[in-house]
Formats: structure tokens, C-alpha cells, sequence
């Protein structure tokens, strides 16, 4: 439904997104994971017609078979989509139901529709207690389950999610995260950016690596594994271990990283490690599946972003 | 030849990237003009005894005070008491100042501060209908005040002109002019700290060289030469004799004039904050 095409944005003499293409289809949930600076929000600001790509296309098919592309047709692309953003753009004078009902009327809906439709939302966002409180009396949260709500008051196709959980605490993360599952469960297509792994393994069925502005992989979580990384991992903690142990298991692991004290051991069978690590106690050591992040690292390496 | 005329296509549907280009302003500039009267509305007594509160300290301290001393006051050859005189002058001040301030520290507020543009852009709004929803909500406070002391001056039986009904559209019309001036300086601004500029700079100077407190043709040639061209004294000069109950002479001068400031005022605005918002 939604189609991006070579997709190229530059600011000043920065290139900040290279040639991305992807595309979302009806009830899927696709995830753009990336370092900070990989050019996550301004793909999401094209999509949104916020900023014109300087090449490229955003197309966007309407659930009647029409054809739009942003930026021109953005406000009739927006009447079905829904946002939440980064930053907090609630309303501090207002309340949780005003703050929908304000933003409903952006979208022309009804005082009618509205009143039937604020119940429901604070009701799927878990604030029904809190109707008539203001966003500065809310948690972290809770703000950003209103952020949703109000995204919802359009009933949107597609909601587009720009880092929806950061900053949250397990808890309210583990909330947002069922709230996304329902609303895909319903037919809705996310596309989400983010940089917590677990958040893109567990609700995505498609990812996108984005690093510098381009895309580096693309598939569902479980393929990125395969395709990328060896399936387990020996990791080894201590004094002297990336040294001495980097010695040792160089001929039994398919792959060493080696960030700061800590020794990553990557190999298609750790059997073998094991049995040799038995005998250095001395060293701590962690032997896991590999996961997203590892293929996460490996795609846009250890190193600390300059804005991170 | 196909993909010729498809390509053709694109580029048509493309909208201009000018941030010059001609403003799109839809009709879902009304719920953002609305939100903002929302917020109004919960505080609008304080909100408006605020705005009236310092004309009226004005007109009392200085029509009375000064009025004592001074008497009586020529213009344009008729001669009417200093408070009359000051207090169609101070109203246009009032017009000028509360739109001002909506335009400049509340709009900032909301661009800069809570974000509450960016909230509202995710929605089918656009840029344009936001900053012309700005625009009439600022001049709308600076009707709401000068509604205020009109009240207030009539109940002082400062003026009884039949004609002050005229001067209402036209204090309006004051208050779109400096809000549409007030939303360029929003465009350029980096915090709250840049607004004092343009009261020091700009505002200040302009009240007291547009015959807001006294008859400006006092004053060297030099500076009636540069009066001519402030927004504020063409106000004045229509408001003034409604007030008298006499009628302005130049009107279309005058009316023209502030049409000028209120159009490629808000033209400039426009411009300078598609540019603040990459558009």
C-alpha cells in the first residue's frame, strides 16, 4: 500500500538517504532498524510528505485502488494514516479526551463520531481512568499510549511509529508492544522504526538494516539470523580473555568480535568451545542462540555513533 | 514514448519546492484556529484583564496626568481633549501589542516549544493552513481587546461616536497587519530572547512615531518622512477621527498601506517558515 522508490534526500552536502527502496503491504508490520543518523526519521518524514525527497517517489495505494504519491496528495493520504512521532507533540492544555477530540477535528471527524470513538480509544490505550487528566500528570507511558490513541482517532490503514517505545520502562514497553500486536492483528500496517532489537523481532515481520542512509539487509527477523550470523555464540568475559582466549579459539569459531574486555565467539557448533572452556574456569562466559542484534552489530559494526 | 508521458506526469504532479511558491491554505485551517480558542477560553478572563490592564494604565496615567498639563490637543485642525486624542491612539498600540505577542511568544510556544505544529501536520493539515490559523487567531486576541477597552473608554464616556463601530474592523484589520509581521520574526527566531529585538527595535520606536501620544507634525521632517511608512501611523490615522466622530481623510492610502503590510507580511512569514520547516 505504501511503495517507496529510490528515495534520496540530501541536506546541505550531507546525503542522508541513499537510494531506499522498500514498500509496505496491506496488514504488514515493517520494521526500519539503524544506528542513530542512519536516516530512520527523515525516511519516515518523506513518507509522510514532511519533507520532499530530492529523487524518488512515496506512492500510496488508497483501499479503493487509487493511486497517490507524496508530497502532493499528502493531506488525502494523511486522512487514513496515523502518526506518532518521536518527540511528544501532545497538547498540555488540554486532556486526554480533548487532546483526541482536538485532533480528531483535524481530520474533519464529527462531534458525534468523536463521542463515540473517545471511549474506545482510551479504553484500547489502557486511559480510561485518566480522561479527564492532563498529559503532565501522566507517566511516560502513558503519554505515549495517548500518542497512540490520538493516532487512532481516524481509524487510519497505516500508522507510522517513529521510535515508539523509548525511553519507556519494561512494563509500559510490554503494554505498547500487545497494543501494536492487536492493531496488527485488526488489519492494520505499522511501519516502525527503532533501534531496540527485541521491539523489531517481536512485532515486525519484515525488517529493513538502514546504516549511513542505506539500506544494508532486508528480510523477517528470522531470515536476517540465517542469512547473516552463525546460529550460536559463545561470549567470554575476564582478565586477559580477548587476549588469550582469542588464541585459543581462533581454529573453533567460523568469527571473533572483540568489544572491550569482552570476547564474541560465533560458530555453526560451540560444542567444541565448550568443552574447552570447561577447563578456564577463570573466565566468565555466556553461551546463547545468536539473535538480532548480533546480525545488527555485525551489519553496522560495534563502533559508537557521533550523535549516539 | 510511453514512459515519456509518464515521467510528464510526475513532474506536474510534483508541487513546486519555492518556499515562495503561492500559499495552499484549506479549510482545516478552522479546528487549528479553533484549538487555539480552546486553550483561550479556559483562561480568557485573566488573559484579557492582562491586555487591558496596561492601556488602561496608559490612558489614566498619562490622559489624565499628562492631560492636566497639556489641555487640549490640535488635529487635523480640530482641537479635542488629550485624553480623546490618546486613547484612539493607545487602542491601535493595543490592537498592535496583542497581536504582537500572540504572534511572536504563544505562536513560538507552539512551533518551538511543545511542538504542537508538528503534532498537527501529521494530521491532513499543512503548513500553510496552520500559519494562517496563527495569523487570525492572533488578530482575533487583538479584536477580543480592543473590544475590551472599547468597553471600557465608552463606559468612561471618553468617546460616544456613532463611527466607533467603523473603528472596530479596522483595529482588526491592525491586528492582522502585526500579527502577519509578527510571524516573520517567529520564522527567524532561535528562543524567546530574540522577540525583545523586535519590541526594542522595531515596536517601540513605531509607537512613538506614529502619533500614538502626540501630533506628529511636531516632529523634524525627516522623521514624518520615515513615519509615512510605518504601518502603525496608518492606523492611527483611521481610527482617530472615528473617534472624533469625523471622517478619515486618505482612506484608500491608508487601507492600501496596511493591505500591503498584512499581504507580503504574511508572504514573508510563510516563506521563512516552510524554510524553518524544510518544505
Amino acid at each position: 500500500m505504501l511503495h517507496c522508490d529510490n528515495l534520496i534526500k540530501r541536506y546541505s552536502d550531507q546525503t542522508v538517504v541513499r537510494d531506499l527502496t522498500f514498500d509496505i503491504q496491506p496488514g504488514e508490520c515493517v520494521g526500519i532498524i539503524g544506528p542513530n543518523g542512519a536516516g530512520k526519521t527523515t525516511t519516515i518524514r518523506m513518507c509522510l510528505g514532511l519533507t520532499p525527497p530530492d529523487s524518488g517517489s512515496v506512492r500510496y495505494t488508497q483501499a479503493d485502488g487509487t493511486q497517490q504519491q507524496m508530497p502532493a496528495d499528502a493531506l488525502s493520504i494523511k486522512q487514513s494514516m496515523g502518526v506518532v512521532s518521536q518527540m511528544d507533540t501532545l497538547d498540555p492544555d488540554f486532556s486526554c479526551a480533548d487532546n483526541i477530540r482536538i485532533y480528531g477535528r483535524y481530520f474533519g471527524l464529527s462531534n458525534a463520531e468523536l463521542d463515540r470513538r473517545i471511549p474506545e480509544l482510551l479504553d484500547f490505550a489502557v486511559l480510561s481512568h485518566k480522561a479527564k487528566a492532563r498529559p503532565g500528570d501522566l507517566s511516560g507511558g502513558m503519554k505515549r499510549r495517548l500518542s497512540l490513541a490520538r493516532a487512532l482517532v481516524n481509524g487510519p490503514r497505516l500508522l507510522l511509529l517513529d521510535e515508539p517505545t523509548t525511553g519507556l520502562d519494561p512494563q509500559a514497553r510490554h503494554l505498547m508492544w500487545e497494543r501494536l500486536q492487536a492493531l496488527v492483528q485488526s488489519g492494520t500496517s505499522i511501519l516502525l522504526t527503532t533501534h531496540f532489537m527485541d521491539e523489531a523481532e517481536r512485532l515486525c515481520h519484515r525488517l529493513l538494516v538502514l546504516d549511513h542512509g542505506q539500506k544494508i539487509a532486508e528480510g523477517t527477523p528470522r531470515q536476517l539470523i540465517q542469512d547473516h550470523i552463525e546460529p550460536e555464540v559463545v561470549e567470554i568475559y575476564g582478565a586477559g580473555a580477548t587476549e588469550e582466549a582469542h588464541d585459543l579459539f581462533a581454529h573453533l569459531a567460523q568469527r571473533i568480535e572483540r568489544s572491550g574486555e569482552t570476547l564474541f565467539l560465533y560458530a555453526r557448533d560451540a560444542t567444541q568451545i565448550n568443552q574447552e572452556l570447561s577447563r578456564h574456569p577463570q573466565w566468565r562466559t555466556l553461551h546463547r542462540p545468536a539473535n538480532l542484534e548480533d546480525v545488527f552489530l555485525k551489519l553496522t559494526g560495534r563502533q559508537i555513533r557521533e550523535d549516539a | 514514448m510511453n514512459t515519456t508521458t509518464q515521467a510528464h506526469t510526475t513532474d506536474m504532479r510534483t508541487p513546486s519546492q519555492s518556499p515562495w511558491r503561492a500559499p495552499q491554505i484549506t479549510r482545516r485551517f478552522f479546528p487549528v484556529f479553533w484549538r487555539n480558542f480552546m486553550v483561550w477560553r479556559t483562561l480568557a478572563i485573566p488573559s484579557l484583564v492582562g491586555n487591558i490592564a496596561e492601556p488602561l494604565i496608559w490612558l489614566v496615567a498619562f490622559g489624565y496626568g499628562m492631560g492636566a498639563l497639556v489641555g487640549e490637543v490640535t488635529y487635523q485642525g480640530t482641537t479635542v481633549p488629550y485624553i480623546l486624542f490618546l486613547a484612539s491612539g493607545s487602542i491601535c498600540m493595543s490592537a498592535m501589542n496583542a497581536a504582537t505577542f500572540e504572534g511572536l511568544y504563544s505562536a513560538f510556544s507552539r512551533m518551538h516549544v511543545q511542538k504542537t505544529w508538528d503534532g498537527i501536520m501529521n494530521a491532513p493539515v499543512n503548513l500553510d493552513s496552520i500559519l494562517f490559523a496563527e495569523m487570525l487567531w492572533a488578530s482575533f486576541k487583538a479584536l477580543f481587546t480592543v473590544t475590551a477597552i472599547m468597553g471600557v473608554m465608552l463606559a468612561l464616556s471618553i468617546s460616544h461616536s456613532p463611527k466607533l463601530l467603523l473603528a472596530w474592523p479596522i483595529l482588526w484589520g491592525t491586528g492582522i497587519v502585526f500579527a502577519c509581521i509578527a510571524l516573520i520574526f517567529n520564522a527567524l527566531a532561535k528562543g524567546y530572547d530574540f522577540f525583545t529585538y523586535y519590541f526594542t527595535l522595531f515596536l517601540t520606536p513605531m509607537m512613538f512615531l506614529s502619533g500614538v501620544f502626540f501630533p506628529l507634525d511636531q516632529l523634524p521632517p525627516w522623521v514624518m518622512a520615515i513615519a509615512q511608512w510605518l504601518p502603525l501611523n496608518h492606523a492611527v490615522a483611521l481610527v482617530r477621527p472615528l473617534f472624533m466622530d469625523q471622517w478619515p481623510t486618505d482612506i484608500g492610502l491608508h487601507l492600501g498601506t496596511l493591505a500591503a503590510y498584512a499581504v507580503l507580511g504574511f508572504w514573508i512569514a510563510l516563506a521563512l517558515t516552510r524554510r524553518r520547516f524544510k518544505q
